[in-house]
């Protein structure tokens, strides 16, 4: 029995604005087991990162708020905690890395203040361990000159050294949880490639859980056992990777795969999805992918289908796979 | 940083050299005759010649801002016309009375003002955010001379807990620095507001919260010395501004501070002593923006002095 660390379940994330509601997030179910690391792949604006601040509850100064669901962490529910029980799971036991490392360090501070803070916060080192603790974290994430970069400040640093410095921050506290909200998009390739390197090694080595976030199925398929695919606020399909790449069901899931360049392959054009994703305010009735798709048919039109697992637990959400007559009876 | 400072300082001697230029320009542009208000008005026309004479007038201006310049360098700044008394002792006896008033006057603005801001900005649009601003644009639209006399009205004469006006004791300082303080307050307030809610909306100040760090320590801890940049900016601007004496205010208080002693030199044609004290407002701005340019060095680390 595979034990659940992470279990989030029918969320249900609104934005309230000035053009009414924006349902970022509308009922999403992601579990994520332990040392298990799960992709949540889908294009901007699909609601990935908004499910990863629901996790963390950091959507405060947005208007978004989460209105439904359950989100589980080892089956204690997260939104019951009151906000004092929240910081001391985060930076502690769920640990994040976003996608900006430009701007997600503070200007004005050495790396060695930002690292040092939450060590002293939630492993309650002394000033001098927790320098001492820090150092090791950098040196364990790789970066040259562990010593002269904790009295560095982040723009003396470059981009790929910025985000080693915040995988060093989130893996301080060796937490169970890793949410890597696009932790290489920022980056060039040969970055990207080392920065994944080494959240494998950090996998392997201390056994975290990984939420990964992120549009690029090549990161996906280099680093996750499970993926999620969503599009506009919904999960709409579900599998382990391999079966994913081989036998992807959803037309969004070929489409995505179908837009990925393949090495050796001469082709004039890439494929791509037409449209784009439909402006929250205004969703399509039905399912929210038929503007887009190839295959719609009328029922797509009228009725949104479920996310229904078919068989070895891939899951998907598209009347191609699911019986119509039922769903129009009732 | 040193090799910064000490460019900057040799830096101040043309600037000072071209201000010098324009003052004593503009000082002598002034319509009026100081000779005929010294001979006083009785005075016969020969009379008159014999004053312009002995206060140097008659000679061509390049000649006058020759001497001006040569006398600077002499270390004399000259005479005061009204008085007589060397313009230096005139200015210095002045320029105490100001500096305290504006200090103590910023201390308390500064602090109060960014309180005002960092709740504000926190409580964006809940009842502290809409007190602190309805403070704040009552404190940028009140006239000073208003607000003086009604704290004059309420404090000094009705309750007598503090003095009318003039400089006695410590007490003497309450009202004005209150009244000359609140302006500032209020744009502090305004500022910081506006810029530590544009702060919190970046990245590390997310980073912050995901680190687990109560709001005290992501406001105040991460928030706030970055929002300080324009903060600092402004509040250098106005303590430069608020040193060249407030009219208004000194009047108001019977202050005996540089700005009173401007209002008497430019009614009596004080060549001397306006042109004195339009130089040191110059230099008071110069050296002013020297500091808010090092704060700025402390604050943000990108900055760099060569």
């Amino acid at each position: 029995m595979t034990e659940k660390m992470l279990e989030i379940e029918d969320l249900k994330t609104y934005f309230y604005g000035d053009e009414g509601v924006v349902k970022a997030v509308d009922g999403v179910t992601i579990t994520v087991n332990k040392g298990e690391t799960v992709g949540v792949v889908g294009e901007s604006g699909c609601g990935k990162s908004v499910t990863s601040l629901s996790v963390m509850r950091l959507l405060q100064d947005t208007p978004g708020e989460i209105v439904d669901g359950s989100i589980k962490f080892e089956g204690k529910s997260l939104l019951n905690l009151s906000e004092k029980e929240m910081r001391m799971i985060r930076g502690n036991d769920i640990a994040m890395i976003f996608q900006e490392p430009m701007t997600s360090l503070n200007p004005v501070y050495k790396i060695g203040k930002q690292l040092e803070e939450a060590i002293k916060l939630h492993l309650r080192y002394d000033k001098k361990k927790a320098r001492i603790h820090a150092v090791n974290m950098l040196n364990l994430v790789g970066l040259p000159r562990a010593n002269e970069v904790m009295n560095e400040y982040p723009h003396q640093l470059s981009g790929g050294m910025r985000q080693r410095v915040m995988i060093a921050m989130a893996m301080a506290c060796n937490p169970k949880l890793l949410i890597a909200d696009e932790p290489t998009t920022a980056l060039d390739v040969t970055i990207q490639a080392q920065i994944l390197e080494l959240m494998q090694q950090l996998r392997n080595e201390s056994n975290t859980s990984i939420m990964l976030i992120t549009h690029d199925l090549g990161v996906v398929a280099e680093m996750c056992d499970r993926v999620v695919v969503m599009y506009a606020g919904e999960v709409v399909e579900e599998s382990d990777v391999y079966t994913l790449f081989e036998n992807p069901k959803h037309p969004y899931t070929k489409g995505l795969i179908g837009s990925v360049p393949k090495l050796g392959q001469d082709v004039e054009k890439l494929d791509s999805i037409p449209g784009n994703v439909p402006i929250p305010t205004n969703m399509p009735s039905g399912c929210k992918f038929a503007p887009r798709c190839e295959f719609a048919m009328d029922i797509c039109w009228k009725k949104d289908p479920v996310l229904l697992e078919t068989n070895d637990k891939h899951a998907c959400r598209c009347w191609l796979y699911q019986d119509q007559e039922k769903a129009l009876e009732v | 940083m040193l090799q910064y400072v000490v460019k900057r300082l040799i830096g101040i001697i043309p600037i000072l050299f071209l201000v010098s230029i324009f003052i004593f320009l503009f000082v002598h542009l002034i319509p009026g005759d100081p000779a005929r208000l010294v001979a006083g008005q009785d005075a016969t026309l020969q009379d008159v010649e014999v004053v312009r004479q002995e206060l140097g007038l008659d000679q061509p201006i390049h000649i006058q801002y020759f001497n001006f310049i040569s006398g600077i360098f002499q270390g004399d700044i000259g005479s005061s016309i009204k008085t007589g008394r060397p313009v230096f002792n005139e200015i210095a006896s002045r320029f105490m009375p100001t500096f305290w008033l504006t200090f103590w006057s910023m201390i308390w603005a500064v602090i109060v003002g960014l309180l005002i801001g960092v709740i504000s900005a926190t409580k964006r649009n809940k009842w502290q955010d809409y007190l602190g601003m309805f403070g704040a644009v009552s404190g940028i639209s009140m006239p000073s001379f208003w607000l003086g006399l009604l704290l004059i009205q309420v404090f000094a004469v009705q309750l007598g807990w503090l003095p009318v006006g003039g400089l006695e004791s410590w007490k003497s300082y309450v009202l004005p620095s209150i009244t000359l303080g609140s302006g500032v307050a209020a744009v502090v307030a305004r500022f910081s507001r506006s810029s530590l809610m544009d702060i919190l909306k970046d990245d590390y100040i997310r980073t912050g919260r995901a680190k687990g760090l109560n709001e005290h320590k992501v406001v105040w801890g991460h928030g706030l010395k970055n929002a300080m940049i324009p903060v600092v900016t402004m509040t250098g601007l106005q303590f430069g501004f608020l040193l060249g004496g407030s009219i208004v205010i000194e009047t108001v208080f019977s202050w005996p501070g540089l700005g009173r002693l401007l209002i008497d030199s430019v009614a009596f044609r004080d060549y001397p002593v306006i042109q004195a004290e339009m130089l040191l407002f110059a230099l008071e701005f110069i050296l002013i923006n020297l500091i808010v340019d090092l704060i700025y060095g402390f604050l943000n680390p990108q900055i760099r002095y060569d």
